[in-house]
């Protein structure tokens, strides 16, 4: 049989952190990088549970009631700074126990704050592992983190380049620019046509965005679907839309046009079951009568007449009018509907 | 000793190819870098650590970077090994190497490790196999793997630089190529020759 010296010996290496307790858990013997850890106040002496405070088993008020379960898994803390949390386990022995300690997760904090060496650890112990992978994959997260970020910037700066509304798939604002720049030549013959959804506001704010998503898509379906290929449709903000029609300035056909597309949007779409009712008050400006006007100048005098149609009642739309610097009033049957009813 | 037409593997880790980059633009200049990437053609000038890269990307940086220091390929990459160990800019490599152990006998022996230590922190990064074999008297020898020729001469400048960094006094002899197989022998003449550089287990490199 192994005497009390032997076996503190053997439990100081293989076990450097261990207590051996006596029946009233006093401390009779510490390992040496337990004690490590309170390098000025000897634990030999002391009893366990003045030293550390029992997180787990739970509502144990006598030491007795430890030993009366062999084997238990201990969670403890210092009563003292630094608060550290080790885990452990008790075994009885003849004339008390012993408690085998370990830092488990807290011990990327315990070699900082105690200056542990690999030395402190037992060969077997996995402590030195364990730091080593998080440190490893720490370096590893960092490139990726950093990898992650360049391709963030790099996707920003394509998105920044690109023609493309990833919505609705129609040209976006830059594109609609470098369509009109193209149509800079004096005498081009196309209109300016700008379209701003009535009601969208509501879609969002009753239905949520993905309705209005839903909605903004359908939209650019039925711009599509009601111009000619060689037309330019844009999404240039939130729900505002802007058409390029090449080779048309006949405002009765434009007339037609227009309203035909606020007919065909204030037909209810349906999302998930609920209605989306909106409609589209439209501004037009056509290159040939305003001449010397640069695209810039009609794409501007669109947006006035947009203005004009929507202070008319919305759900309505406006030529520019030249003469008078103002919109002229073109009354569309349409115009006398009213905001559709929301669902 | 290295044929340049030997392939480094399926697919070179972009911390391999990025280890290179660092090494070349911290010790020679971003400039000579640019120089380097240009003249093997590369098309860009930044590797990046966690993508991976055709092999004979990294063949042809290595031929750049030796006909532009007029090197042999064995000197550049044993230096390349030295720079990551003891250069600033690469410090978290050098602490992942001191956690091998106290000793720099202990860091040998656990350089059968190595290969598996890097595939548990970057899954897809594969060295060779590395094998130690002590022969008695401070004498080892260090076998290193067939799959990334010139590794060897990568290793040398490692175990050199780790020796200074222990604080240990060694000799290092590469002893050529054996099947693909390179073999370093590692003579110890001195454990604690010098004082060597501290290694705080607490303190991460940031």
């Amino acid at each position: 049989m192994m005497g009390p010296d032997a076996l503190a010996d053997l439990l100081a290496r293989l076990c450097p952190m261990h207590l051996m307790l006596d029946e009233e858990g006093v401390i009779r013997d510490v390992g040496p990088t337990l004690q490590k850890l309170r390098p000025d106040a000897p634990m030999q002496g002391r009893r366990f549970l003045d030293l550390f405070d029992l997180t787990r088993p739970r509502a144990v008020p006598r030491f007795s009631d430890l030993l009366a379960e062999p084997g238990v898994k201990l969670n403890v803390v210092f009563r003292d700074t630094p608060h550290t949390a080790l885990k452990g386990q008790l075994a009885v022995i003849p004339g008390g126990a012993v408690v085998a300690l370990s830092f488990g997760i807290s011990l990327l904090d315990a070699v900082r704050d105690y200056a542990l060496t690999s030395a402190d650890f037992a060969a077997t112990d996995l402590a030195i592992e364990l730091l080593y992978l998080v440190e490893a994959k720490s370096a590893a997260m960092e490139a990726s983190r950093q990898l992650n970020q360049r391709l963030q910037a790099a996707r920003i700066s394509a998105e920044e380049q690109a023609f493309t509304d990833t919505l609705t798939g129609l040209k976006n604002r830059r594109a609609m620019d470098h369509v009109l720049t193209r149509k800079s030549g004096v005498g081009l013959c196309y209109s300016v046509m700008h379209i701003d959804l009535d009601f969208f506001k509501q879609v969002n704010d009753t239905l949520g965005h993905a309705a209005g998503d839903y909605v903004l898509q359908q939209v650019a379906r039925v711009l599509v679907e009601e111009t000619r290929r060689e037309d330019a449709v844009a999404r240039v903000g939130g729900d505002e839309f802007v058409v390029v029609f090449d080779n048309l300035t006949d405002r009765p056909r434009l007339r037609r046009i227009a309203l035909r597309l606020i007919e065909r949007l204030e037909q209810p779409m349906q999302f998930r079951g609920r209605p989306c009712a909106i409609s589209a008050s439209i501004g037009i400006a056509p290159s040939v009568e305003q001449p010397d006007c640069a695209p810039a100048e009609l794409l501007r005098r669109a947006d006035l007449a947009l203005y004009t149609a929507k202070r008319a009642g919305r759900a309505t739309f406006r030529f520019f009018d030249p003469h008078s610097c103002a919109a002229e009033v073109e009354t569309a049957p349409t115009a006398r509907m009213g905001p559709p009813r929301l669902g | 000793m290295l044929s340049n037409d030997d392939s480094w593997g399926i697919g070179m880790h972009g911390l391999v190819n990025g280890a290179i980059q660092s090494f070349v633009i911290n010790t020679y200049g971003r400039e000579r870098w640019t120089h380097v990437t240009e003249a093997a053609g590369l098309g860009f000038a930044e590797f990046e650590a966690m993508l991976t890269y055709d092999d004979a990307l990294t063949e042809a940086v290595l031929d750049a970077l030796c006909a532009e220091l007029c090197r042999e390929r064995g000197e550049v990459l044993e230096d390349l090994g030295t720079y990551l160990v003891s250069h600033p800019a690469v410090e978290a490599l050098r602490r992942l190497l001191r956690f091998g152990g106290e000793t720099y006998v202990d860091f040998l022996l656990s350089l059968d490790d190595l290969p598996d230590r890097a595939r548990l922190a970057v899954s897809d990064l594969h060295l060779p196999a590395l094998e130690l074999r002590e022969q008695g008297a401070g004498r080892y020898e260090l076998s290193c793997g067939p799959d990334l020729p010139g590794f060897g001469c990568v290793m040398m400048g490692i175990l050199r630089a780790m020796a200074d960094d222990y604080g240990a006094l060694v000799m290092l002899d590469h002893d050529g190529n054996r099947d693909g197989v390179e073999v370093i022998v590692i003579t110890l003449i001195e454990m604690a020759f010098a004082k060597g550089r501290a290694f705080d287990l607490g303190a991460r490199a940031g």
